[in-house]
């Protein structure tokens, strides 16, 4: 029986729930109990059994448990950003996006884990411990998004919301085999998602398969007031119905394809575009002259922002304190013992960037490499409709394999770093494996391009018919 | 690069502390890391306009208009100390 | 050694909005700690921060009011600092591109103007006194936290403590002018820094300058100023060095002490506000403020001058108390004469009612006076028996002439019925009539004061003069 319930598409549940098909709260008591016996470390909370009745009796996604990345304020219930210094964190309110997905039906089903801050590429950031790939426990599931990912991947949610701020939707999507989109860049609002890097931070869904993720972005959308950078989309957005890519026009780009990728990932890469092709699309080679310079732009820009979003956490009004006799002591201990390697590494990079004597140098010049880049994805889109890539240049690694060499991981955010920086949105979809690990395909539109973007996602799905449930057995 | 001297002198700016072993640590992985974003430096950026804000949005301004605030109980709950009605902090000029 | 002073000020304006800056709780005024708060004025995590459209507009009338360039697109950036006050780490301020920028206010040029949030308020606890340097904790009450600051920069070319004082008087009047903040110095909705240099008289070069932080009165300005342009030319007089250092006055001591902290100079980290898009100005918000704008005191000083032709000094006090400058002009509506109600005004009302109170608010109606006036300037009444009137409005209000009438102080008719008083006084003093006859004017006095007592100030002095000439035979 549960095993039914699990196999059901969010989307194929919400139908039947609304249809008086399926008891709600049966549904969301099947995905509780596998959640509560989580192995994986997916989940930092989980809701109480009756979580079910606080759900309202309407709305399209009526009763479908979502599992919500940590980092979104959940009032009442422990928002911690996988950080130790926010450790037992209940906020006051509760993040727009929970509260429009809320008001649309769905239920929170759990906290999910996260890298610390959102900073990070395999989930091993987090004060809470890591989280294991369903696919192969000894391997990271991604990040910062991991826990999302790993429990949509291991049927321990129907769906989740993610964050994404350099690839920290797609990157954890594709190594766990599952859909993650990334929206144009203000189209969800931000409000009562804990900042990592605001000019970049974006939610959006993680999700099995494109139709899900649609329909839940569908639900997340729209003008916040409470968000200055928020802005409506355009277009009403519907969910994806394209069956092939007759007329579009892939784009490769041909300064992003570089070393560095695994060959069975390569391998996979250009199957799907075979695959495209197959359905009519035409691929060719675009340039994107600046691409390459994304990473070290980013890792300017994201340090600089979250090193002053970070200010914050200084022992006052919540979190972590550590006693001191000197309020510069206090200070400095509590951000000492509150915060993990990575996060110190990047305020420190961020503060160091923005000191005085180097602002010129780094952050003024990384914002003039965000507007070369962002012209290059213009240009591009003139002549192609997506760009596609690789999501990540290897499979899921093994943990602790990458925990040493700081540098080395942040080139896992190679080909999803330049779509942040240009705010475009960008999908992740399983393509095919490698070695048996999941390899995902990027694609990346024009900004409020994600109607089309979805549609062809879901043509590409059908056609690569990637089958997950074996790991959600 | 960057030595120990001025790892020193950003972690006062940000207010963390570092025990001997992280001062060092830092120092080699943020000179590396440094190393990689020098890569910039290929670029000829003078003509270039800096992008603060990659998409565009009309100005989103506040009506002037009163919400209600938090109880006071509920602003003070999560702080490590209270007193008086706020929240206690070693003095700064102590 | 002559040296010249060179003065540079910083005002912050707390603007009267009824929300905060970035958040929508309303201002506090005095509510207990901490009742006037929210995630984003409390620095909650995943709050962000939403600009008040009507400070924007406020920014705008001042940048108006004071004659700069409105910046078509300005933008917020973070200044960075740690300290209680400041819960996000950073206060939300204009470095780059302010609101406003250029511009002038009584012949001191404005180098810019910006909008900020201002801090909370961190009241210092334990150690007895509540002195600052005494305690060891301090309780930190967010209510104040993100007030909406205008901060208004001027180029240094003040040259006195005095004409500091008089800047800034003009600055408050013409700030409550425009009605965007209550430039309250004492409650702190107007404070203000001065960087203070000086140098030999004619070297071109400014000396180190030191900065005199948070005086909060204009008497205290006065003073802190004079104290630091003798403390540094006593330094350059001795053959020592001024140091750039930022220093508190205590008003009570009448003593500067060095504010420098043991930490590192301060190094901002300003960036752009990332959760925030540029300002732009758009044509409906410049009409808006453009419609809005008053005249203001300096252009209405210069009107009462030129065309009511008022004394400078009897202008720029009606125009600099606006409240003063609106009672006179509704004064002026009854058809008074301008100089001589401006005189009343200025001086016998404001005598009486005290320097600082509201005539709108006193039982002298603005017509009241005007008519009064009208009845001296056409020798009705004497000035004497105005003044008489006017402590009997004063005390009760009413209408003039009815109060003329009832007490009898309408000027003596004329020759017909001064005379026999003249007579009787000259008669009473046969001496000093002698005196007089003789070409002494001095004695003169004695015999008018006599007739103003016989007739309660009703008579006029000028007449009373010529019928003693005329009786006198001169
Ligand atoms: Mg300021
Ligand atoms: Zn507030």
């Amino acid at each position: 029986m549960t095993a039914e319930l699990i196999a059901l598409s969010a989307k194929a549940a919400a139908d039947a729930i609304s249809a008086g098909e399926l008891d709600r709260a049966e549904y969301f008591a099947a995905y509780r109990a596998r959640s509560a016996a989580d192995e994986l470390n997916a989940y930092v909370w989980i809701s109480e059994e009756g979580g079910a009745r606080a759900a309202p009796v309407s709305g399209e996604l009526g009763g479908v448990p979502l599992a919500v990345k940590d980092l979104f304020c959940t009032e009442g219930v422990p928002s911690q950003a996988g950080s130790k210094i926010l450790e037992g964190y209940r906020p006051p309110y509760t993040a727009t996006v929970v509260e429009q997905l809320t008001a649309a039906g769905t239920v929170l089903l759990g906290k999910t884990n996260q890298d610390e801050f959102a900073m990070g590429s395999s989930n091993e950031n987090s004060a809470y411990g890591p989280v294991l790939n369903p696919w192969d426990r000894t391997r990271v599931p991604g990040g910062s998004s991991g826990g999302s990912a790993a429990a949509v991947a291991a049927g321990l949610a129907p769906w989740a919301l993610g964050t994404d701020t350099g690839g920290s939707i797609r990157q954890p999507a594709a190594l766990c085999g599952i859909v993650g989109l990334k929206p144009t860049y203000g189209s969800v609002s931000r409000y009562g998602m804990i900042a990592f890097a605001s000019s970049l931070d974006q939610a959006g869904p993680l999700a099995r398969d494109v139709t899900d993720a649609a329909l839940l972005y569908r639900h997340m959308a729209g003008r916040d007031p409470r968000d200055a950078t928020s802005v409506a989309h355009p277009e009403e957005l519907v969910l994806p119905s394209a069956q092939d890519l007759a007329g579009l026009r892939l784009g490769v780009p041909e300064d992003l394809t570089g070393e560095g990728v695994e060959p069975g990932v390569m391998a996979a890469f250009e199957a799907a575009l075979a695959q495209a092709e197959a359905l009519g699309a035409t691929v060719e080679r675009v340039a994107l002259p600046h691409a390459d310079y994304g990473l070290s732009a980013y890792y300017v820009l994201a340090p600089a922002e979250c090193s002053s979003n970070l200010s914050r956490f200084d022992g006052v009004r919540y979190g972590l304190r550590t006693p001191a006799d000197d309020l510069t002591a206090m200070y400095t201990q509590t951000r000492h013992d509150g915060f993990g390697p990575e996060v110190k590494r990047r305020v420190m990079l961020g503060t160091y960037v923005l000191s005085s004597g180097f602002y010129d140098a780094y952050y003024a010049s990384a914002q003039k490499v965000r507007t070369l880049i962002a012209e290059d994805f213009a240009r591009a889109f003139e002549r192609v409709d997506f760009l596609v890539t690789p999501t990540s240049p290897g499979v899921a690694f093994e943990l602790g394999a990458l925990t040493g060499d700081p540098l080395a991981m942040y080139l896992n955010d190679y080909f999803t770093v330049p779509m942040s920086l240009a705010g475009v949105p960008a999908i992740s979809l399983p393509c095919g494996l490698s070695d048996g690990l999941p390899v995902g395909l990027q694609l990346a539109g024009p900004a409020f391009s994600e109607n089309r973007l979805l549609d062809a996602a879901h043509a590409l799905e059908a056609a690569f018919g990637f089958d997950g449930a074996a790991v959600r057995a | 690069m960057i030595d120990r001297e001025q790892v020193l002198h950003v972690a006062r700016l940000a207010r963390l502390e570092l025990t001997e072993e992280e001062t060092e640590r830092m120092s080699e992985e943020l000179s590396k890391v440094l190393g990689h974003i020098e890569k910039i430096g290929e670029l000829d950026l003078a003509q270039v306009e800096p992008t603060s804000h990659v998409v565009a949005v009309d100005v989103a301004l506040r009506p002037d208009e009163p919400h209600r605030s938090l109880p006071r109980d509920v602003a003070l709950a999560p702080a490590p100390d209270v007193a008086d009605g706020g929240f206690r902090v070693p003095s700064p000029q102590a | 050694m002559k040296y010249e002073t060179t003065i540079g000020l910083e005002i912050h304006v707390q603007l009267q909005t009824r929300t905060k800056m970035f958040c929508s709780c309303a201002l506090g005024f005095g509510e207990e700690p901490n009742t006037r708060t929210c995630p984003v004025c409390l620095a909650l995590p995943g709050a962000l921060p939403v600009a008040n459209a009507e400070a924007i507009h406020f920014g705008l009338l001042i940048g108006l009011a004071l004659g700069c360039d409105l910046n078509p697109l300005s933008k917020f950036d973070r200044k960075q600092y740690f300290y209680p006050d400041s819960p996000k780490g950073y206060q939300i301020s204009q470095n780059e591109e302010p609101l406003c920028s250029g511009g002038e206010l009584g012949g001191v040029r404005i180098h810019r103007v910006h909008l900020e949030e201002d801090a909370a308020k961190t009241i210092h606890s334990g150690g007895g006194g509540g002195r600052i340097l005494s305690s060891a904790n301090s309780v930190v009450d967010f209510n104040r936290g993100g007030t909406p600051l205008c901060e208004i920069v001027t180029e240094p070319d003040i040259t006195s403590a005095e004409q500091a004082g008089d800047f800034l008087r003009l600055l408050r009047t013409t700030m409550r002018r425009i009605g965007v903040s209550d430039v309250n110095m004492e409650e702190g909705s107007l404070r203000c820094d001065a960087n203070i240099s000086i140098r030999p008289s004619g070297q071109a070069q400014l000396g180190v300058k030191t900065e005199l932080k948070n005086m909060n009165s204009f008497r205290f300005i006065e003073r802190g100023i004079r104290a630091e342009v003798a403390r540094q030319e006593g330094l350059l007089r001795a053959g020592q060095p001024v140091v750039q250092e930022t220093l508190h006055f205590d008003p009570r001591t009448e003593r500067l002490t060095s504010m420098r902290s043991k930490e590192e100079a301060h190094d901002y980290r300003y960036f752009p506000e990332p959760d925030l898009t540029p300002v732009s100005i758009t044509a409906e918000m410049l009409e808006r403020a453009r419609a809005a704008l008053p005249e203001l005191p300096a252009a209405r000083a210069g009107r009462f001058e030129q065309e009511l032709g008022l004394h400078p000094d009897t202008a720029r006090l009606l125009a600099w108390r606006a409240e003063l400058g609106d009672y006179y002009e509704e004064a002026l509506a009854t058809g008074a004469e301008p100089v001589p109600l401006a005189n009343w005004t200025t001086n016998e009302l404001v005598q009486r009612l005290g320097a600082d109170a509201d005539p709108a608010t006193s039982n002298v109606r603005p017509a009241a006076l005007g008519v009064l006036v009208t009845l001296v300037t056409q020798k009705k009444i004497t000035a004497a028996a105005a003044k008489t009137v006017l402590d009997k409005l004063v005390a009760e209000g009413g209408d003039p002439t009815a109060i003329v009438e009832t007490e009898n102080l309408a000027a003596m008719g004329g020759a017909d019925e001064l005379a026999p008083v003249v007579a009787a006084a000259l008669e009473a003093q046969p001496a000093i009539a002698e005196r007089i006859k003789n070409g002494d004017p001095k004695p003169m006095g004695a015999i008018i004061g006599a007739v103003m007592k016989e007739t309660k100030g009703r008579a006029d002095g000028k007449e009373v003069t010529r019928l003693v000439r005329e009786q006198l035979g001169l």
